[in-house]
């Protein structure tokens, strides 16, 4: 059900952990269903020097936020701020589509972190990063719920 | 990484060696018709004939009251519809049903509603048991059927059937049992436990899939499902899967004579997963301690997700299964778990292992073993994790 690089990612995902002085810290996601991520960034001249997630998830959420961290580390705030949510489902050679909600969830978590990392900067992070949506399972019943 | 272990025999079941033996010739020289009236029609006819019998001697019923099916969701569509449709034709039009029940009851039930029926969904209680007084307390004047499941496919738990038998055939209900899990498992009798239809499956003993059967009780007619031709007493048209059904009466025969052995070693496996694998920190077995078939136990470990689970026990070579909403491919998790009281993010992280007579103690040992590691790496890496552990 899953491709190769989905499994590698899953089975040793990079960039795993926490960075305690974070410039940046974003979450998405709940617990209800079933997926959260959470991302740390560390900032220097508007680089992002070091990344790193926490996932609780299936398996392609694992992937997706492994795969999505690789993708902005040693990146500008603007070119992560670009990263979507197709570049990273291609970077993982596809996923089923029923999983294409994990890699809206990573680009949500990045997002997130780039927001956080505006606020503590005294910057509002809305014109630059938009809105981030909590959960995008918006046929989601335990969603709407909350 | 060479070990294998299947642990979702609730799933399916590996077909065995000798039903297969007794079925290769009807997929090969015995190919006649078992309507055609030369001799090697007449060797199939044999054939489907025997098979029967072996089913009703394996449910203490006669061999007219069974009817071949292609398997368990067939034989519930079909009992339930029928049951519904006689009692409609006396404007009776209440069914009382559990919250747990497969799909196969809950979206017939579902679709029976919209031709206007009633439906009354018991709780079954956070231990996963229907109550009996319960039960008793939901019958109307207008209640044409019962539909209730021997033991649950999920959790293993099994019911007061021969209770709600007993109180059905005194009100004049009529009582269908899907043992689709139940058959092999625990010993069945129709006539102790006052059944008038019951389902089964052969893939779930060892038996081939896309054959099951439907009991009904001598005197309740049973709709039309098929039309067009004799077979199976004139309800269910089309030549019969002469392969199927005899494997189908072989792999019943041996289960039921085999359930001794197999529970012993089936609830020496699932003893020592419940003790062992249950000493992780924040885990729990899902539905009652000992009202339950003796081979399938479920468990949550909180902070993790079934699917990764599933995922990571795959690669360690362990076939198992979840009820999380990433396995049961909606968005929410398994309707039986939620029916038990366990709020989502704690359904989330399910594991459900079902063993067989193939399995054994050192499998159980090895599926422990692993088991640590792999809810300790996920833990780590989840962040639902760090916030349990902060609240403690």
């Amino acid at each position: 059900m899953y491709t190769e690089q989905v499994m590698d990612h899953f089975m040793n995902p990079r960039n795993m952990g926490e960075i305690a002085d974070a410039d940046g810290i974003g979450e998405v996601g709940n617990a209800k269903c079933g997926d959260i991520m959470k991302m740390y960034i560390k900032v220097k001249d508007s680089v992002i020097v070091d990344v790193k997630f926490k996932t609780y998830g299936c398996g392609s959420a694992i992937a997706t936020s492994s795969i999505a961290t690789e993708m902005i580390k040693g990146h500008t705030l603007n070119e992560a701020l670009q990263l979507s949510n197709k570049a990273v489902v291609e970077a993982l050679g596809g996923l089923p589509a029923h999983k294409i909600h994990c890699s809206v969830l990573a680009e949500q978590a990045i997002k997130a972190a780039l927001s956080d990392y505006y606020r503590k900067n005294g910057i509002d992070p809305e014109p630059i990063v938009g809105k981030i949506t909590e959960c995008d399972h918006d046929h989601c019943e335990s969603c709407s719920e909350d | 990484m060479d070990r294998f272990i299947y642990a979702d025999n609730a799933a399916t079941t590996k077909l065995s060696k000798s039903v297969l033996d007794k079925m290769m010739p009807y997929l090969t020289e015995e190919y006649g018709n078992a309507s055609s009236l030369y001799n090697l029609g007449s060797k199939s006819k044999q054939a489907v004939e025997s098979a029967r019998e072996q089913v009703a001697n394996a449910l203490g019923a006669k061999p007219r009251e069974i009817y071949f099916t292609s398997g368990g969701s067939e034989a519930d569509n079909w009992a339930i519809k029928s049951a519904a449709y006689i009692g409609a034709k006396k404007g009776k039009k209440h069914i009382i049903s559990t919250k747990f029940e497969h799909h196969a009851v809950l979206h017939t039930l579902e679709y029976l509603k919209k031709q206007g029926f009633e439906v009354t969904l018991l709780d079954v209680h956070s231990d996963g048991v229907v109550r009996v007084e319960e039960f008793i307390d939901a019958i109307r004047e207008d209640t044409c059927l019962a539909t209730i499941m021997y033991a649950n496919n999920e959790i293993g738990t099994l019911q007061p059937i021969a209770e709600i038998g007993k109180i059905c055939r005194e009100k004049g209900i009529l009582f269908h049992t899907d043992a689709v899990q139940a058959i092999g498992n625990v010993p069945v009798n129709v006539v102790d436990d006052n059944i008038d239809m019951l389902s089964l499956s052969a893939h779930k003993f060892h038996g081939p899939k896309g054959v099951g059967a439907l009991y009904v009780r001598r005197g309740i007619l049973l709709d039309n499902l098929i039309h067009g031709g004799a077979q199976e007493f004139g309800r269910r048209a089309g030549t019969e899967n002469t392969a199927g059904i005899v494997g189908l009466g072989a792999a019943i025969t041996d289960a039921v004579n085999n359930i001794e052995n197999k529970t012993k070693i089936t609830s020496e496996i699932c003893s020592y997963i419940i003790e062992n694998a249950l000493k992780i920190e924040r885990s729990r077995l899902n539905g009652h301690p000992t009202k339950r078939i003796p081979g399938t136990i479920n468990m949550c470990f909180e902070g993790i997700e079934g699917e990764s689970l599933l995922l990571m026990l795959d690669f360690k070579g362990i076939s198992a299964s979840s009820g999380s909403a990433c396995t049961s491919g909606s968005l929410d998790p398994s309707h039986v778990l939620l029916s038990i009281g366990l709020p989502h993010e704690i359904a989330h992280g399910s594991l459900r292992l079902s063993f067989s007579e193939e399995n054994t103690l050192d499998d159980a040992k090895y599926i422990v073993e692993q088991l640590y590691p792999i809810v300790d790496r996920l833990r780590v890496m989840s962040p639902l994790w760090e916030k349990i552990k902060q609240n403690g």
